[in-house]
């Protein structure tokens, strides 16, 4: 495996991995707050069980994704180190935030989950509260440290060298906040409908029916939030990208050649040799009111992009039809479930839209690993887009292929072991939550 | 600015060593404890340990981000040149926390506690190594930037008895700050007792890997009895590190265990600023003879600045907080 491939694929693997963990830190402790607010108001201890229930399952999580970010920190100079040298003053402006809105969630989680019983009740839901707060905020800031990498600011590159260096300008790039609206969201509906698609699949099998209810709800609501105003967030996004980046948008589109108008693609088998794309459906003018608002508006294609900065296209092309697919199917989803809570029918009755539910637990992360892969891969061969090349950024150590075949074996064994754990935690609800008793931590 | 950077620099190295070394230290106790204690010693180190380990190894990416950031010629010089240690440790880190975390959330306790048991003990022992390890590499002078075939510049500049003597002495300090807090973290006698005798095993340990240390530097041509006893921070460190050893073997001898863990924490502090301050502000030493200095490889004036107002800021929202977090979880009888 070529050296350069192999820092590629490791990178994108640990970005892949760790995402799953920070979108869970970043979400579960909120829908624990709604159920441990529940709680405390009601008395009902079935709210009590089910936060307690989540947080262990989110400690699990939680460990993984604190140990696979510390993991990045250092993989960003241990496979880039020459971008690091030149970005990381630039760009460390959110690193150093995320940085410290990091360890407030730590902090705030150990409180959260040795506290039960130890500290005034409302102060021990506020740090639950704490832990989702900083643990958006650091989401965020991480997207702003990238969107800086696809919207460079901050500073002049005169002949090669990087001057005039202003963090502040880095950090609030035009890119920053199309991008961190898209993956609040996305983290949300991802593991929102994960979390409910789980506890509907244990409604459904007539599992503890009021404790999966009452989860089912609280994670569907979020989720179904999430997907209904996500792509309207993509919007914002495409026509930003539009607008700065029209190599990637040509990619995601597999616009091979400048139209005005240009159609809209759905689908379609790319054919990168022959710079073709076959067997799409195309809805005339509808790419050019996407990106520019203007049915008639002329959008560049690949043609007016030297060769040399083209980003792949089929790779991009998929991705981003499978996001938009998944994203449109949870969106028609989430109408079906609000007009069914609407017309307030007990949804155990509804079991073919449990079953949708259970369909949909690994859709929505499909769609938010694809959008990043739009996203990173759209956005080659720049690592800093425009400025400089990620074949010039990579380190100059040989051997990285060992490097990632050895990444790549622990991530793999410790997706295995958390799904693992995940299953016997669920399968022991009965067991500690039927008597509602209070449970030893 | 750059003076208050490169404090919390300093400030966030020894604080991940005071703590998040201990975690790794608990780990390296549980390897060395015979199997009939063992679950005597987990159950004290997971009530000890449970709500504050994650913040403990924040120290460290705080640390990592501060270099990136503030120095990052120093932060890739290393990437490159020590890749594969830090890679190790990496591993270590990983398996680490992760072993820790499922252990004890498992919600079935089989046969899997047999393995998660295992990696822990095994990779808090490898962490500390390397973490040793990669400090020793950075001051022993060893990394070649001229280097042309890959064993010279990816091994020889770590993969020498110096680093490796300060990786035992790494860990032997680690079991030790582990040992002295755990004496205080329980009210059983008898778990007191041997705490109290894994404390002495590993302060033996370490005197006995210091000694190697110093071997290890003059054979490999390193000034480090210049360092320390050449220069009076270093000296007077030292001294006090020493009798701050006496005190603490008293104190341990006659079971008086209330100030052990101040004592521990300020002699592990002396020896770490009685190896550093003498070539402070050079952070990492070359074969070539040059070294790459702190104060030479700053970043840009804004991002300093912006880096130490960060910091400062944080500072006021985490340091209380953690502490209250300490004080909550750790108001026992001492």
């Amino acid at each position: 495996m070529d050296d350069f491939i192999a820092a590629r694929s490791q990178m994108a693997l640990s970005l892949g991995f760790h995402i799953i963990f920070s979108c869970i830190g970043m979400v579960m402790p909120f829908f624990m707050a709604v159920s441990h607010y529940k709680w405390l108001k009601t008395n009902d201890e079935v709210y009590k069980n089910l936060t307690k229930a989540w947080s262990k399952g989110v400690a699990i999580f939680f460990a993984t994704g604190a140990v696979s970010g510390t993991m990045l920190s250092f993989e960003l100079g241990l496979l880039w180190p020459k971008f690091m040298d030149h970005a990381g003053p630039i760009f460390g402006m959110p690193f150093s935030l995320e940085g410290t809105a990091f360890f407030i969630e730590a902090i705030a989680l150990g409180f959260f989950l040795y506290g039960w019983n130890k500290l005034n009740r409302w102060f021990h839901w506020f740090t639950g509260m704490v832990v989702g707060v900083s643990g958006l905020a650091s989401g965020i800031l991480v997207v702003a440290a990238n969107a800086w990498m696809n919207s460079p600011a901050g500073f002049d590159f005169v002949n090669g060298q990087y001057l005039n260096i202003d963090p502040i300008q880095a950090m609030f790039n035009k890119a920053w906040f199309s991008q961190a609206l898209h993956m609040c969201l996305a983290a949300f509906t991802a593991t929102g409908f994960a979390v409910a698609g789980v506890h509907a699949l244990m409604i459904l099998r007539d599992r503890n029916a009021a404790f999966h209810s009452k989860a089912f709800k609280i994670a569907a609501i979020f989720a179904c939030i999430g997907a209904l105003l996500q792509p309207l967030s993509g919007d914002i996004s495409a026509k930003d990208v539009a607008k700065r980046q029209p190599a990637k948008l040509a990619a995601m589109e597999a616009l091979y050649k400048t139209e005005k108008p240009a159609p809209l693609l759905i689908g379609g088998i790319v054919n990168e040799k022959d710079k073709t794309v076959k067997g799409a459906i195309e809805i005339p003018g509808a790419l050019s009111f996407l990106a520019h608002g203007d049915f008639k508006a002329e959008v560049k294609g690949l043609d007016q992009i030297p060769e040399n900065e083209h980003p792949p296209v089929a790779i991009t092309h998929y991705a981003f039809q499978i996001m938009v697919g998944i994203g449109t199917l949870l969106l028609l989803v989430s109408l079906t479930y609000f007009f069914i809570l609407f017309k307030k029918k007990p949804l155990t009755e509804k079991r073919w839209l449990l079953k949708l539910f259970v369909v949909a637990i690994p859709l929505g992360y499909i769609a938010l690993e694809a959008g990043w892969v739009v996203t990173e891969v759209g956005r080659q061969p720049w690592i800093i887009y425009g400025i400089m090349r990620t074949k010039d950024a990579v380190t100059p150590m040989p051997g990285i292929a060992y490097s990632f075949y050895i990444f790549s074996a622990i991530y793999v064994s410790l997706s295995i072991i958390v799904t693992f754990l995940l299953y016997r935690q669920i399968k022991m609800v009965p067991v500690l939550y039927n008597k509602t008793e209070e449970n030893n931590h | 600015m750059k003076e208050v950077v490169i404090t919390f620099l300093c400030m966030a190295i020894l604080l991940y060593f005071l703590l998040g070394g201990a975690d790794f230290g608990a780990g390296i106790i549980e390897l060395f404890t015979s199997t009939k204690n063992r679950s005597r010693t987990r159950k004290t180190m997971y009530q000890a340990i449970g709500p504050v380990w994650e913040a403990n190894h924040m120290w460290l990416i705080i640390a990592i981000v501060i270099l990136f950031v503030g120095f990052p010629n120093i932060y890739t010089t290393m990437s490159v040149y020590l890749h594969i240690p830090l890679a190790i440790m990496l591993i270590g880190i990983i398996a680490r926390g992760t072993a820790f975390v499922f252990r004890h959330y498992d919600a079935v306790k089989d046969d899997m506690q047999w393995l998660y048991n295992r990696i822990f003990r095994y990779s808090s022992f490898v962490t500390a190594l390397f973490l040793g390890i990669i400090a020793g590499s950075l001051i022993s002078g060893h990394i070649n930037t001229q280097a042309t075939d890959f064993y010279t510049a990816y091994i020889s500049g770590w993969l020498n008895w110096f680093s490796i003597a300060v990786g035992l002495f790494t860990v032997a300090l680690c079991g030790f700050l582990a040992a002295i807090y755990l004496i205080g973290e329980t009210k059983d006698a008898y778990d007191k007792r041997r705490f109290i005798k894994k404390a002495e095993f590993m302060n033996i340990a370490a005197v006995v890997f210091g000694a190697m240390v110093f071997i290890a530097a003059q054979r490999d041509k390193i000034p480090l009895i210049d360092w320390v006893f050449k220069s009076t921070v270093g000296l007077s460190a030292i001294v006090l590190a020493s009798l701050s050893l006496v005190l603490l073997w008293y104190l341990l001898i006659k079971g008086k265990t209330q100030i052990l863990r101040i004592l521990a924490g300020f002699q592990v502090t002396m020896i770490l600023l009685a190896i550093s301050y003498a070539h402070f502000p050079n952070f990492i030493r070359l074969k070539s003879g040059d070294a790459i200095s702190l104060l030479e490889t700053v970043g840009p004036e804004k991002t300093i600045y912006s880096l130490g107002l960060a910091l400062l800021l944080g500072s006021v929202l985490i340091l209380p907080f953690l502490g209250y977090l300490f004080y909550k979880f750790k108001k026992k009888e001492e």
